[in-house]
């Protein structure tokens, strides 16, 4: 069976953690050829012939693959489905757009956020914000699938796959791009920190937001947050975790302010480690919670800052 | 223009899920029922459309069980005009698929003719995130996902996207299918006179066959279980307690 997988490329360089764990994934089912699309996405190609266990690249340069729109990108996938059996991308948003429209363009279902794979047909998702797990069988001859990349383990580099070149598809010309908006951080990427520290409404404002920072920056950490504390402005939308957010799993996770609904919960409770701070002691994030602290965070989050 | 709103019935959100034990799924009965909170913004959406003279009619569409009925009024008290319910399913445990979903309200679409779609970026059961991509993908359509903001401008619209590296705008061409983020708005509660307002609004009844669309499912589920559960943990006593507990257990 051969599948082919779709890499993260954000401005013509490779996204390795997403993709590399999406080829872990990915091995379980066949050979592995990576397609990397962009305006320029040769670097990437290269970048991802290293990732253990790739065995072909594919790279699609051209101008209307420069903001990974859906129309165009879908259509260069199709153009290539013949040959595969599977289609697979980590879950990232980028892939969440155009998968669903690959698929449809194919008539078979997509299978989203996939966390397992049981074999070649036989596939775990979470359901239900992560309150259940559904395991499905697909019945069509091609599968289209993202991977939930928190869940599988990135492969190794020392792959030296070869590099092809592909042409893009006609870009049907439905839409462009204006402009992204996209702050530059020094701060590890938040799904693959080995560290995150996370704020909520708890924190009360913007200005505060800058307790979490800290004690993120003393960890290496990366910092996320609940949905109220982005409704309310004192975070980034793409720092949100949760169901409708971003799903992490680091080794340590810190929960401060966070009442931890369901739909937090969904994003971070595969956590190694986590720590909670929260002046409720009957708040559900105790329940998760391999260490809990009752305490007022503007106490308890500056002397843990110091203490560490 | 015309703009149709696909809406899902859906368990509420802050009910607590339970696995039956048997495997074959998640408890419905009995369970407080409601309009995909995502739905909601979709509908809301439209309103606020509407009111600005950029829409002049929205049709509410859902296929499901014939309980959705109550899924539509809710929507046609919020300022809706008009729905449709197509019944594909019996069981309110049936889910249709987004791949059967989508087929369907295409050929509403071709019958409605709409200007605009504005679907739900997912639903809270499923968490598939697919309808919308799907449907624009049929109708051979632009399509503008996970919108946390949206501006029509003639014949195109433009739509910041809410994206892993932080926010994306992009133009696209109408028709388009546009699914929309928690943040694109919030929604009104319906009033008790629109409520009954709403009773009198009309509501079409189809089916899935009227429509020659095969539901049947193509991800069999083999199972359905309860996630991994977390040892407990403890309370710790003090800031120092949680650093050396944390030392010791090598986190930091
Ligand atoms: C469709 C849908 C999707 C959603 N998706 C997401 C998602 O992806 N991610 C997400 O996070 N949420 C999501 N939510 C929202 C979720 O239901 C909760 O509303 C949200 O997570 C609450 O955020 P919070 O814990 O910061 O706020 P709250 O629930 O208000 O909790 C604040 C907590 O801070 C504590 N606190 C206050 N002051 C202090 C202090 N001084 N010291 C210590 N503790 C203090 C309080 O005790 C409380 O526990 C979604 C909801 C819906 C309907």
């Amino acid at each position: 069976m051969a599948v082919l997988l779709l890499a993260e490329v954000n401005n013509g360089e490779l996204a390795l953690d997403a993709t590399a764990k999406a080829v872990t994934a990915a091995r379980a089912m066949g050979d592995v050829t990576v397609l990397a699309a962009g305006a320029s996405a040769a670097a990437a190609g290269e970048a991802a012939a290293k990732i253990d266990g790739v065995a072909k690249v594919l790279v699609a340069e051209d101008a209307s693959l420069g903001h990974r729109m859906a129309e165009p990108t879908a259509a260069l996938i199709v153009s290539l489905a013949g040959d595969y059996s599977h289609i697979v991308a980590p879950a990232t948003t980028d892939a969440k757009n155009v998968m669903p429209r690959v698929a449809a363009l194919l008539d078979v279902m997509v299978i989203s956020d996939a966390s397992g794979v049981v074999d070649a047909d036989t596939f775990e998702r979470p359901i239900y914000a992560g309150n259940a797990v559904q395991t499905v069988k697909s019945l069509d001859t091609t599968k289209v699938i993202t991977f939930r990349t928190s869940t599988f383990d990135a492969a190794g580099e020392g792959g030296s796959a070869a590099v092809e070149t592909v042409s893009a598809a006609a870009d049907p010309g439905l839409s462009s791009w204006v402009e992204d908006k996209v702050a530059a951080s020094d701060r590890p990427e938040l799904t693959s920190a080995g560290v995150v520290v996370s704020g909520g409404r708890g924190v009360g404002s913007e200005e505060d937001f800058a307790l979490i920072e800290k004690l993120a920056d003393k960890l290496g950490a990366a910092v996320g947050a609940s949905r109220a504390a982005v409704d309310s402005g004192y975070a980034p939308n793409d720092w949100q975790v949760g169901q409708t957010g971003k799903v992490v799993a680091p080794e340590l996770y810190v929960a401060v302010g966070i009442s931890g609904a369901i739909q937090h919960l969904a994003g971070m409770k595969d956590s190694k480690i986590i720590v909670a701070i929260n002046k409720d002691e009957e708040a559900p994030i105790f329940q998760v919670a391999d260490f809990g602290l009752v305490a007022d965070l503007f106490e308890a989050v500056p002397a843990l800052t110091d203490a560490l | 223009m015309k703009v149709l709103v696909p809406v899902k019935r859906v368990i509420d959100y802050n009910v607590k899920v339970r696995v039956k034990a048997d495997g074959s799924g998640v408890d419905l009965a009995n369970v407080k029922m409601s309009v995909n909170p995502f739905d909601e913004i979709a509908v809301e959406e439209a309103i606020r459309l509407k009111e600005a003279g950029k829409a002049d009619e929205i049709v509410v569409v859902s296929i499901g069980v014939k309980q959705a009925q109550e899924t539509l009024r809710t929507a046609l008290a919020m300022g809706a005009d008009r729905a449709i319910l197509v019944n594909a399913a019996d069981d309110v445990h049936t889910d249709i698929e987004p791949l059967a979903v989508a087929k369907i309200l295409a050929k509403v679409i071709e019958e409605e003719d709409p200007g605009l779609v504005l679907a739900g970026k997912q639903a809270i059961d499923n968490d598939m995130n697919a309808t919308g991509q799907m449907l624009s993908a049929l109708l051979g359509w632009s399509q503008g996902t996970f919108a946390s903001e949206l501006d029509i401008d003639g014949d195109k619209a433009v739509v910041t996207r809410e994206v892993d590296g932080g926010l994306q705008t992009i133009k696209v061409n109408l028709p388009a299918v546009v699914t929309v983020d928690l943040r694109l708005n919030e929604p009104r509660y319906a009033s008790l006179p629109n409520i009954m307002k709403a009773k009198k609004k009309p509501l079409d009844e189809k089916t899935a066959a009227d429509y020659g669309v095969d539901t049947s499912p193509r991800l069999e589920v083999v199972k359905t279980t309860e996630p991994a559960t977390r040892a407990a943990g403890i309370i710790v006593g003090s800031v120092d307690e949680l650093v050396s507990k944390l030392k010791e257990a090598g986190a930091v």
